[in-house]
């Protein structure tokens, strides 16, 4: 029964999650041979994970628009402020 | 396959499965204020660090280096497999799958107490080797961006443990349903601010 509830799309996105997790790390280790493009992936694969467990887990992907909206909107700008903040900033 | 057809007998008092045509709230309408409040907050704090970093690049290489990025990434990967739990938990409830919506709860809270755990030793760590929110302002926005995450933190596990009881009652109403899954969306909240917050702090540099 484990099994039905996994079905759909939760157990591929949570999947996506654990890997983009591991590869931030793995990126964000490596930072000095990256140098600033690490940092700003290592930034938006964060937000798009937000974004992910936003649509899935808080099942806004079958919210309201202006709800899901919203949260979206919020994944872009703090996306790009933080890589805008982060660039401006080093 | 009992457990399903036991659940039938008290369908109607369940809420019914969501229909992915209609748009529905997740929850009620008031948690989302919260959240959204909270969320901004969280904003200005991933702001305030940053522009620190910009204004102290020195005390932030060095403080970023003695963090141990290990723990904030056990950390970030015991969030998700709690989150999963929740997710668990609450179609658990809505299917009226009564031993997995209480067990889904508890795996999901027993995450978030090895989260608390993890940081209270991380925490104890950077204490015993003289870094502290006096050592410089590096270390005050760390204790403040993780202190006021673990905060929201321990508030959630007193949530999730409240879904907890309720995932243990035979029938739910809707009402004390949409609370169940406001819940779940607090606390999945605490997941995402915690998933930006851990390249922020111990990625970035």
């Amino acid at each position: 029964m484990t099994a039905a509830l996994l079905k759909d799309r939760l157990a591929l996105v949570w999947a996506g999650l654990v890997i983009a997790t591991i590869v931030s790390v793995l990126v964000g280790h490596d930072h000095a041979a990256l140098g600033q493009a690490g940092a700003v992936i290592v930034l938006v694969i964060a937000l798009v994970k937000a974004r992910y467990v936003g649509l899935e887990f808080m099942e806004l992907r079958t919210a309201p628009r202006v709800l899901r909206g919203l949260f979206e909107a919020w994944c872009l700008v703090v996306a790009a402020m933080v890589v805008v903040l982060f660039l401006v900033g080093s | 396959m009992s457990t399903v057809e036991t659940s039938r007998g008290v369908e109607s008092a369940r809420p019914a499965m969501p229909d992915p045509a209609r748009p529905r709230i997740p929850g009620e309408a008031g948690i989302w204020v919260f959240i959204g409040g909270e969320t901004v907050a969280f904003t200005f704090l991933f702001v305030i660090w940053l522009y620190s970093h910009s204004q102290h690049p020195d005390l932030y290489s060095v403080g970023q280096q003695q963090l141990a990025v290990g723990f904030g990434a056990v950390d970030t990967l015991l969030l998700l497999a709690s989150s999963l739990f929740v997710v668990i938990g609450v179609r658990a409830v809505r299917a009226g799958l009564r031993p997995l919506g209480p067990i889904a709860f508890a795996g999901g809270l027993a995450c978030g107490l090895g989260f608390a755990i993890s940081k209270v030793i991380e925490w104890g760590g950077h204490i015993a080797a003289g870094q502290v929110v006096q050592t410089n302002e590096f270390w005050v926005y760390y204790y403040a961006l993780t202190g006021m995450h673990f905060f929201h933190l321990l508030i959630g596990m007193g949530v999730l443990g409240w879904c907890f009881l309720q995932a243990r009652k035979p029938a739910l109403s809707a009402q004390r349903f949409a609370y169940l899954e406001g819940g779940a969306c607090f606390w999945h909240m605490v997941d995402f601010l915690w998933i930006v917050l851990f390249p922020l702090i111990y990625l970035v540099r």
